[in-house]
């Protein structure tokens, strides 16, 4: 007779070892912890220090009235959506292009593109910040209007996050039948009414994915932006960095809970539509 | 004669790299003809296909369609509509708008637009499924969307790749019948792409043989079937017994090979041959029995059965000769008991009249 299998020793039952659920539940400890306090907290009664003194929701109205945490927010939506309408347009077209296309140097092309990803946000933000002084823009931009004096942020921002949406994009190209290009132009359609009937429709859950994914990289950038920003122009995270030097105030809890709202619902839309895009 | 509605002149297609896929084809394609381009798979039908159609260009030689040369028209210009062999049905349009598309791109009216979406899925009766999305239908009917959304362009020739080759055998016959009845209801040339000789012999008015790029026989399927042209044709429309001869006299139209298998056989043949040759008969011109056929000019042949195949009206017999080589016999089961009559391991004869055999010297 077969020796019987204890339970959480079968095949497949990984969800039932012990040590497998410890690993799991440390990481989530770990790494989600600090979240939860930090939204926790922002909804303290007491201003600052870290005990708990009740539960308010005056936190949000103050944040909401702090000017500088309500200028500088406005700040990084704007940016989020002039890089996220740039990027994602740039991104598409290199995305059908590289998709389309065969050209000589077409590897080392795509290797360019890729470098906004990986290389180290610090030396990109170095790199930029050399650039728009040597170049005067810095210089240029400095005294310019609202919200012209945000270009050098959004430039920065458009170039590492277009290669994101390339990617996104891409990989939804992958699954298209060229059969239909061709139906379309062999039915009497031009080039321009394929790409936008046929082809546009079909990238669309990639190119909202990529758009979300451009989005939220923007809003929640530090390292770039801090590097590129002028004096005037202090974008969210920038703003709480400095904040958080003079000491936590549960305003900065409430406005931190909104941004992490707001990037989650981001990016569960984008993994929505990624996800339906794989059932079709 | 009227002008040819498509006419395929000394066209080749080249791909980088050497390979060669149409070579050198020449082919009139006349007014309302159901035409079938048939060959086994990388033939080079499906890219003459193409290019007739615009999708793919022909490294030299024209192609004529009514007349017109259409070397620089690009696809959405010519008179042809494709039906693609993954039907290329529009995932994000509703039937309707699938079949819409083409008369909308180029500006049709709506209200025209409208009547001959309606007419287009009535043609293939489709027409309760208007508002359906490509992903909640078969294969068949999606198939009927492609069909229906290339004839509202009402083009002067409807071009289709392997049209039956994704459906299963049922739906694939009534397809068969549908296309045949669509073909000449709306009455515009048909071009039919297709790997499978049924499917060409049973609609097809006229068939083209390819194979590696070449035409072998332009041909009407009864032509193609009993005159074919060529050793390859012989053994791809239909099954074929050949046998290796050598000529050794002709006088007139009568030949007289030496075939290692049957002997010395005396056939006609319009063409004058020596050498080699090869001597083709079918299955079911062929007739068996155990005792010596008697008759004069019969050929004949003694065999030991290896195999009998039942195939309910008909069964297949193959049998080894004496010098090691099969023939099949194809006989009809026309009395319950078998009309085949023989088991294995009999020794039988084969024999049939010398005209229902073709000497091919290619």
């Amino acid at each position: 007779m077969a020796a019987q299998l204890k339970p959480g020793q079968g095949p497949l039952e990984f969800s039932r070892r012990i040590w497998l659920r410890t690993l799991f539940a440390i990481t989530i400890l770990v790494l989600y912890t600090p979240i939860f306090v930090l939204i926790a907290f922002s909804f303290n009664k007491q201003n600052r220090g870290g005990v708990w003194k009740g539960f308010t929701f005056e936190n949000y109205p103050k944040a909401w009235n702090n000017s500088a945490i309500f200028d500088a927010m406005i700040n990084s939506l704007t940016i989020a959506f002039v890089t996220t309408l740039v990027a994602t347009i740039i991104g598409t077209m290199v995305a059908v292009m590289l998709w389309r296309f065969k050209f000589p140097g077409k590897p080392a092309y795509e290797a360019v593109m890729g470098l906004p990803i990986v290389i180290p946000e610090i030396c990109m933000g170095v790199a930029l910040l050399l650039f728009f002084n040597k170049s005067g823009m810095t210089q240029l931009l400095a005294g310019a209007v609202w919200p012209f004096n945000l270009l050098t942020i959004i430039i920065a921002h458009i170039a590492f996050c277009f290669p994101f949406v390339t990617i996104v994009v891409r990989s939804r190209l992958v699954g298209f039948n060229r059969q239909l290009e061709e139906a379309s132009k062999d039915l009497g359609a031009t080039e321009m009414q394929t790409f936008w009937k046929i082809l546009v429709p079909f990238m669309k859950p990639g190119l909202i994915a990529g758009a979300l994914l451009a989005f939220t990289l923007s809003l929640d950038d530090f390292v770039i932006t801090f590097f590129t920003a002028g004096p005037e122009t202090v974008t969210f995270p920038v703003k709480i960095y400095s904040m958080v030097k003079t000491g936590v105030k549960y305003e900065v809890n409430a406005a931190s809970t909104l941004l992490i709202i707001i990037t989650i619902v981001a990016t569960v839309l984008a993994m929505k539509l990624q996800s339906t895009e794989k059932a079709n | 004669m009227a002008e040819p509605i498509v006419s395929v002149r000394n066209v080749w297609r080249r791909y980088p790299g050497g390979v060669v896929a149409v070579d050198n084809v020449s082919i009139d394609i006349e007014q309302n003809e159901f035409f079938a381009l048939l060959g086994p798979s990388g033939c080079g039908k499906t890219t003459l296909l193409r290019m007739i159609s615009g999708l793919d260009t022909p490294s030299e030689g024209q192609i004529m369609i009514g007349g017109e040369d259409m070397s620089n028209t690009p696809p959405n210009k010519r008179p042809t509509n494709m039906v693609f062999q993954s039907y290329a049905v529009f995932p994000h349009m509703t039937v309707a708008d699938n079949v819409a598309y083409g008369l909308r791109v180029t500006g049709v009216a709506e209200a025209e637009v409208q009547t001959r979406v309606k007419e287009g899925l009535e043609m293939v009766k489709l027409g309760h499924l208007a508002d359906r999305k490509p992903d909640q239908m078969s294969g068949g009917q999606r198939q009927r969307v492609a069909l229906a959304r290339a004839l509202v362009k009402r083009p002067k020739v409807l071009l289709l790749d392997e049209p039956l080759s994704a459906l299963d055998a049922k739906l694939r016959d009534d397809m068969r019948l549908e296309l045949t009845r669509l073909q000449k209801t709306v009455g515009i040339t048909f071009i039919i792409v297709t790997h499978d000789q049924d499917e060409a012999l049973s609609m097809a008015t006229r068939i083209a043989v390819m194979n590696k790029g070449a035409i072998q026989q332009v041909a009407t399927p009864q032509q193609l079937y009993e005159q074919p042209s060529s050793r390859f044709v012989a053994d791809f429309i239909g099954k074929v017994n050949l046998f290796d001869a050598t000529v050794i006299g002709q006088k007139g139209k009568a030949v007289l090979c030496d075939a290692k298998s049957i002997g010395k056989v005396e056939l006609e043949s319009a063409k004058s041959c020596a050498g080699n040759v090869t001597i083709a008969v079918r299955p079911e011109k062929l007739k068996i029995s155990k005792a010596e056929p008697k008759g004069a000019g019969i050929i004949k042949t003694q065999a030991k059965v290896r195999d009998v195949a039942y195939y309910g009206d008909w069964s297949e017999v193959v049998a080894d000769m004496a010098d090691g080589h099969h023939i099949s016999v194809n006989v009809q089961n026309d009395s319950r008991e078998g009309g085949a009559g023989v088991a294995i391991g009999d020794k039988v004869w084969v024999n049939w009249q010398p005209s229902d055999s073709l000497v091919l010297t290619e």
